[in-house]
């Protein structure tokens, strides 16, 4: 029986979408961050996940979540003239980081919401488990 | 007269270790849900069973690849991603409690072995 892979599969979900969650935290936490340069800006960051599968792509194994990286969002930054902030530039501006707040919060309700899933595959599993250990019990 | 515990069993068995793997497939797919390009996967059961029935090598782990299929989607996504998590959830559920009752018929079998055994 395969109950060990699902466990590992619904992990490496949980894994991936809590890494996902950890984005959207330092994204919304950075959004209101100033900066002098575009360089020295926060940049939103995005997971980039990947499915690899276990024993090969023809067999009907399983398939795991893998985040293959977080990248950098390409958006461009917010320039807003401030020259009373401390980190304003010679001209007097400041960059915002390219942080959407309302897409980070449906994306942090979509993390959450697939997370809880794969917490209930999991305790559905391990239900399915034990009633198997319980095989010829009376 | 001899008892062929292979043979008395075989069906549910054979059932109950279809539903297991199917339940890996229907994981993997809600695993999956935001992975993009991912191409949801499924078992024909149907198909599967009829190949153990005839005569298939029953202690090889896996099911033959003619009984997996591809789930086509109510509605396309734009990242390729076929996963529709309610109809994920829903057979994921489904397929739970048919596991649950192939092991009920099993536990019924097994009762009524040793019951015959016990002869009370």
């Amino acid at each position: 029986m395969s109950f060990r892979e699902i466990a590992q599969i619904a992990g490496s979900a949980m894994n991936a979408q809590s890494l996902r969650l950890n984005t959207v935290a330092s994204n919304l936490a950075n959004a209101q961050t100033a900066a002098t340069s575009e360089d020295q800006t926060y940049h939103a960051r995005k997971p980039v996940f990947a499915t690899v599968f276990r024993g090969g792509f023809d067999e009907p194994v399983g398939a795991s979540v893998q985040v293959l990286d977080v990248v950098q969002s390409t958006e461009p930054l917010r320039k807003a003239h401030e020259p009373d902030n401390p980190a304003a530039d010679a001209n007097g501006d400041v960059f915002y980081p390219n942080v959407n707040s309302v897409a980070e919060m449906t994306d942090m309700m979509e993390a959450s919401r697939a997370f809880e899933t794969n917490v209930d595959v999991l305790s559905k599993v391990k239900s399915m488990q034990q009633s198997l250990l319980r095989l010829g019990e009376n | 007269m001899g008892i062929n515990f292979n043979k008395d069993l075989d069906v549910h068995s054979d059932a109950l270790r279809l539903r297991a793997e199917r339940t890996r497939v229907l994981a993997s797919n809600i695993a999956n849900e935001s992975t993009p390009g991912y191409q949801a996967r499924d078992i024909d059961f149907n198909a599967a069973m009829q190949q153990l029935e005839q005569g298939g090598d029953t202690t090889s782990p896996g099911v033959e690849d003619s009984a997996i299929g591809y789930r086509v989607p109510n509605l396309p996504r734009a990242d390729g991603n076929t996963v529709e998590l309610g109809v994920e959830q829903a057979a994921f559920s489904q397929n739970a409690e048919d596991f649950q009752t192939s092991l009920t018929f099993l536990n019924m079998k097994i009762k009524g072995l040793s019951r015959a055994i016990e002869g009370n």
